[in-house]
């Protein structure tokens, strides 16, 4: 790792506007670099962001909602999560391979990445710092019921649950339980009970009478 | 090149802290847990990290193991369980 | 021992913070560089080399900066390392800015 000598630390404010800090400087400085040297272009940089934008767990809310609604579909998913997010029209672009595991009354999945933040980014969006953070990483594998309590979530003594930790190139979705007194409701209705937390397996699907908490989760 | 393991197959996790980068976790090393599917073979990170081309591929297994056999601690809840994917060859039969 | 990376059941881990911050453009930017230098197209880095660089942060750089800050540390690494860049044209280019 090379000496770096800057004025102020990377997580010092930056008190004058104009004022760049060490790493936004970094990333400009490579990243003019590459392109002078036509390893890539703005354009791509620019379409790179766009897509990272795009992405957000309302795309996952739709996969799950469909599996609520059609078990044929929950079957496809089950078995192929990759070809069956297909047919919803979502390209998962270079991900290797997505698995849905469904969560139900005996069973309750919650994912995590140990060694690093793996994440299935495609249909989700980018993972919450949380998500990333070295205590949730450290904890929910050896105490995932009182990791789960910090979320909020209460499960029965009688259900098993069950800590995905994602190694390889397999990318792990939560298929949440469908919340009861929602057999009314249309597919559209449903996908917003699905947050990306219940995604993750830290929080179940929203009850129908539950109010949206406006939260980043929700934001393109 | 076929698969070493099957589905309900027991296996342990091998002990080991080589140098460079690997994707089997410490606290999973050593312990025992049960085949639950067999993924495919795998380019191996181990190799692709420093620039290898990640050759021959390693089968890779979903491992499913009682959270009471990883923690001490962990007396609550007999039925919970962990699941990792783990390359072949930090596998041992049982 | 495990690893400063590796993680899982850290009997010293505290509360997790579950409070979250919109990503800067920089480190979108950040983002978009790894995306595209791995891409199957270009193919100059590879997700695994990244980890490996990240892994190889000494300890207590891996716990002091954020995530973003872990990711363009190790993305200059590896350029450096395989080449495609210096330190002084990086170091040169950043002074312009």
């Amino acid at each position: 790792m090379h000496e770096h000598d800057h004025a102020h630390s990377a997580h010092a404010p930056v008190t004058d506007r104009d004022e760049l800090t060490y790493y936004e400087k970094r990333v400009s400085a490579i990243q003019s670099l590459l392109i002078e040297k036509g390893l890539m272009t703005a354009d791509e940089v620019r379409r790179a962001v766009e897509d990272m934008d795009s992405r957000t767990p309302a795309l996952g809310a739709k996969v799950v909602a469909r599996a609520w609604v059609d078990p044929a579909f929950k079957t496809r998913l089950l078995t192929d999560a990759k070809a069956a997010v297909a047919e919803l029209g979502i390209d998962t672009g270079t991900l290797s391979t997505l698995v849905a595991i469904e969560n139900t009354e005996k069973l309750h999945n919650v994912v995590v990445c140990t060694l690093c933040s793996c994440y299935p980014r495609p249909i989700l969006g980018v993972p919450p710092d949380w998500y990333k953070s070295v205590n949730y990483r450290s904890r929910v594998v050896v105490d995932p019921r009182g990791v789960l309590q910090e979320f909020g979530l209460e499960l029965e003594q009688d259900v098993e649950v069950r800590v995905y930790d994602s190694t390889a190139d397999m990318r792990y979705l939560v298929i949440p339980a469908r919340p009861a007194g929602t057999e009314g409701l249309s597919e559209e209705e449903l996908a917003r009970l699905v947050t990306r937390d219940s995604m993750i397996g830290v929080a179940r699907a929203r009850m129908p009478h539950q109010s949206a908490v406006p939260s980043p989760q929700s934001a393109v | 090149m076929s698969a070493k393991f099957k589905p309900g197959d027991s296996v342990r996790v091998r002990i080991g802290a080589p140098p460079g980068h690997f994707r089997t976790p410490t606290y999973i090393q050593g312990k025992t847990g049960s085949v639950v599917a067999v993924h495919g073979a795998f380019r191996n990170p181990e190799s692709l990290a420093y620039g290898g081309d990640g050759l021959p591929k390693q089968f890779l297994y979903l491992i499913r193991f009682d959270q009471t056999q990883l923690w001490n601690q962990y007396t609550v809840s007999p039925q919970d369980t962990l699941c990792i994917d783990i390359y072949e060859h930090w596998l041992e039969p049982i | 021992m495990p690893r400063v990376h590796d993680r899982g059941g850290w009997s010293e881990a505290g509360p997790i913070n579950q409070a979250e911050h919109d990503l800067s453009m920089w480190e979108k930017r950040t983002d978009a560089l790894l995306v595209l230098l791995a891409s199957p197209t270009k193919q100059v880095l590879r997700v695994d080399e990244l980890r490996r660089a990240i892994e190889s942060l000494a300890p207590d750089a891996y716990e002091k900066l954020s995530y973003y800050e872990r990711w363009i540390t190790a993305i200059e690494a590896l350029l450096i390392e395989k080449g495609i860049l210096t330190r002084e044209e990086i170091d040169r280019k950043a002074r312009e800015i």
